[in-house]
């Protein structure tokens, strides 16, 4: 055997400060993201231990979990909301963190005002508290979400500590079909290896799908890889990486450029390396998906039916539960069922290209009555954008609205709660019992089928409308 | 924070058999809102526990007095989802110390050792019998040896080990947290930074 590594040996190894024998790496945080939810109660950790922030110019701050996606100009009225969002801007003024408030031109969610500002890069390590964390791998960084122990960690000392996890590469060759999105992608491999079936593993996508894939639709994929229970994924940098990165505020500018470039690109799975697990997909398997129970591998092809229990993975009394909540029936079709909201949003469908294969399907058609839709950018960049390309006019054209940045009903800890017992087609990533508020029901699919609910009212395969595109 | 040290806990316990049981579940987003670290044992399982209008769901087993104890003991996959310690907060302010499953999600495993809540992975065919034991009798004490690596079935003797890595081990025996040592190396770590590229 040679010294052949893979990429994620690489990044990890770099990185490990000290390996304890018989427990974890104490591993050095390049960059870390705060947020106001997970972030307050680590602060006073430090201050209760009286040790300060060690390196506050590794950590940003956002502001995104709790913030309304309407009149963000006024006071937040939730006084719970408005009381972590002080929390946060208190204490990145007192350590000298930069942060991104409310109201900022570079607010937006965590996971998207990272990358969209060059803060994520190759090689880095990341970690956030927020599972999602994993959005950064697609630029070939080790990112994972963290509790908040964690963050009190990194902020006093800038490392946790981890044991190494296994390593899985997923290879899917081949090329996608029409209307299949990489949001598509991901919740094929997770209904595949359902959502437990990568604990344990670190992910690595190889392969002809990720190598064709935009930054964005990267940064999608690698978004889910915590919903098949992975603690992160990672697509190695190539040029697409790089010509993303380049220009972009905090990336690096002249000869650093040059430097960092260099090493970037040594970034690669030796061709003999080893993992402790392999996967194969055919990218002419992957039609549009769409789930229909209560975790993120419940989903299938959007033109199949519900399964029975006797063929699902998971254990039989969860599933008929998981049904029973969504008011579905073993056997059922999923195409043409009622929908009443539609949710375009979250760090894990937020971005300029979402925004954009929406917009295909809605030009010139119109919002179906019985749908609610809000469509909520990931950042203020994102939704300057959408304005700027014409996108926006497409939208309200075909009877939508624009709502302000904000992670909204991906978790509904500010007021864009789905009502109980009414169903949703949401792009964002979880559609566990009530995570989109109590009682409600969350059909999780791609940009383009959610679109095409939009303006049909009901489950709609987006190929039928795409046509005309 | 400091936390209770772990040696051995010998308890009842309540049983939890769903499987995928998941943090939004554990402690739903909207009892996140708090900038301290109190109170979150009232929220466990919220909406598995009450009604909209706040009154209990009687079917529910922490609302059914004949379960009690230190020991939760959940399906296969627990704690998948969100990064959110708030789950674990939730069941050690709840008064739970350690919680039985099969199979754990890595975040809340990860989680649950550094406040203080011992995530102890039985085999299937174990988790089944513990299942089985509290069925027949409620008041079935279970014991949890940390020392030892072990859990039993006190009534049958049934056993089996668990794992965890020497380091978390002592930790936990302790009350000592990831802090307190990284605190110690600070030199190692400034050396360190002072070579990193970004
Ligand atoms: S959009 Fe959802 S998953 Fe993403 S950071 Fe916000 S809450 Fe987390």
């Amino acid at each position: 055997m040679s010294n052949a590594t893979t990429l994620f040996d690489k990044v990890w190894d770099a990185h490990v400060v000290r390996h304890i024998e018989d427990g974890p790496d104490v591993l050095f945080i390049d960059r870390h993201f705060i947020h106001e939810v997970t972030s307050p109660v680590a602060f006073l950790g430090l201050e209760q231990r009286g040790i300060p922030v060690i390196y506050p110019q590794r950590t940003f701050a956002t502001a995104d979990h709790n913030t309304p996606t309407m009149n963000q100009d006024q006071p937040v009225k939730d006084p719970l909301s408005a009381n972590q969002l002080a929390a946060l801007s208190s204490n990145a003024a007192k350590w000298g963190i930069s942060l991104w408030a409310l109201g900022s031109p570079k607010n937006g969610i965590v996971h998207v005002v990272g990358p969209e500002n060059g803060i994520t890069q190759p090689g880095m390590t990341i970690v956030c508290g927020d599972s999602h964390t994993s959005t950064h791998g697609a630029f070939g960084s080790i990112a994972f979400g963290i509790g908040t122990s964690e963050v009190e960690m990194v902020l006093s000392s800038q490392c946790i500590m981890q044991p190494k996890p296994k390593k899985m590469r997923i290879t899917i060759n081949g090329k996608l079909g029409k209307g299949v999105l990489p949001k598509d992608v991901a919740l094929y491999m997770i209904a595949q290896i359902t959502a437990s079936g990568a604990t344990g593993y670190f992910v690595e996508y190889a392969g002809e799908v990720f190598e064709n894939m935009s930054m964005e639709g990267r940064m999608t994929v690698c978004n889910m890889s915590i919903e098949m229970g992975a603690r992160g994924g990672m697509i190695a940098p190539d040029q697409t990486t790089f010509d993303y990165i380049n220009g972009r505020d905090k990336a690096p500018k002249g000869a650093d450029w040059d430097t960092a470039l260099a090493y970037w690109k040594t970034l690669k799975t030796d061709d003999t390396a080893v993992f402790d697990k392999e996967l194969h997909f055919d990218a002419a398997d992957i039609e549009p998906q769409i789930t229909y129970g209560t975790n993120p591998g419940l989903g299938t092809g959007i033109t199949n039916h519900i399964p029975k229990a006797s063929e699902v993975k998971d254990g039989e009394a969860s599933y008929k539960k998981s049904l029973a909540y969504m008011n579905f029936a073993e056997g059922e079709a999923i195409l043409g069922k009622k929908i009443d909201y539609v949710f375009l949003g979250s760090c894990t469908n937020g971005r300029i290209e979402d925004f954009r294969a929406f917009a295909s399907i809605v030009k010139g058609k119109k919002k179906a009555d019985n749908i609610t839709a809000w469509l909520v950018p990931g950042s203020h960049i994102v939704e300057a954008q959408i304005k700027e390309e014409g996108i926006l006019d497409i939208l309200n054209e075909a009877g939508f609205e624009l709502r302000q940045p904000g992670c909204s009903a991906c978790l509904a800890m500010n007021e864009d709660k789905i009502p109980a017992g009414k169903y949703a087609v949401s792009t964002s990533n979880r559609n566990f019992e009530g995570r989109q508020g109590p009682g409600a029901r969350t059909l999780l699919a791609s940009p383009y089928v959610a679109a095409a609910v939009a303006v049909t009212g009901v489950v709609t395969d987006p190929r039928d409308l795409i046509e005309s595109v | 924070m400091a936390y209770d040290k772990f040696t051995v806990l010998t308890s009842t316990a309540v049983p939890l058999p769903i499987e995928n049981v998941d943090t939004d579940q554990i402690i739903p987003a909207r009892f996140l809102k708090a900038t301290e670290r109190k109170g979150f044992g009232d929220n466990l399982f919220r909406d598995w526990r009450y009604n909209s209008d706040d009154t209990p769901k009687q079917d529910f087993v922490l609302n059914n007095s004949i379960y009690s104890g230190k020991i939760l003991v959940g399906g296969k996959n627990f704690g998948s989802g969100s990064s959110r310690e708030h789950a674990a907060w939730a069941i050690y302010d709840y008064g739970f110390r350690c919680v039985i499953s099969s199979f754990f999600a890595d975040i809340f495993k990860g989680n649950s050792l550094n406040i203080g809540l011992l995530p102890v992975t039985v085999s299937e065919a174990f988790l089944d019998k513990i299942f089985r034991a509290i069925e027949a009798d409620p008041n079935t004490q279970i014991e949890v040896n940390l020392p030892e690596q072990t859990v039993t079935i006190l009534a049958t003797g049934d056993q089996e080990s668990f794992d965890i890595n020497g380091y978390k081990k002592h930790n936990m025996m302790n009350g000592f947290d990831d802090i307190d040592y990284l605190q110690s190396m600070k030199q190692d770590i400034t050396a360190f930074a002072d070579k990193s590229l970004y």
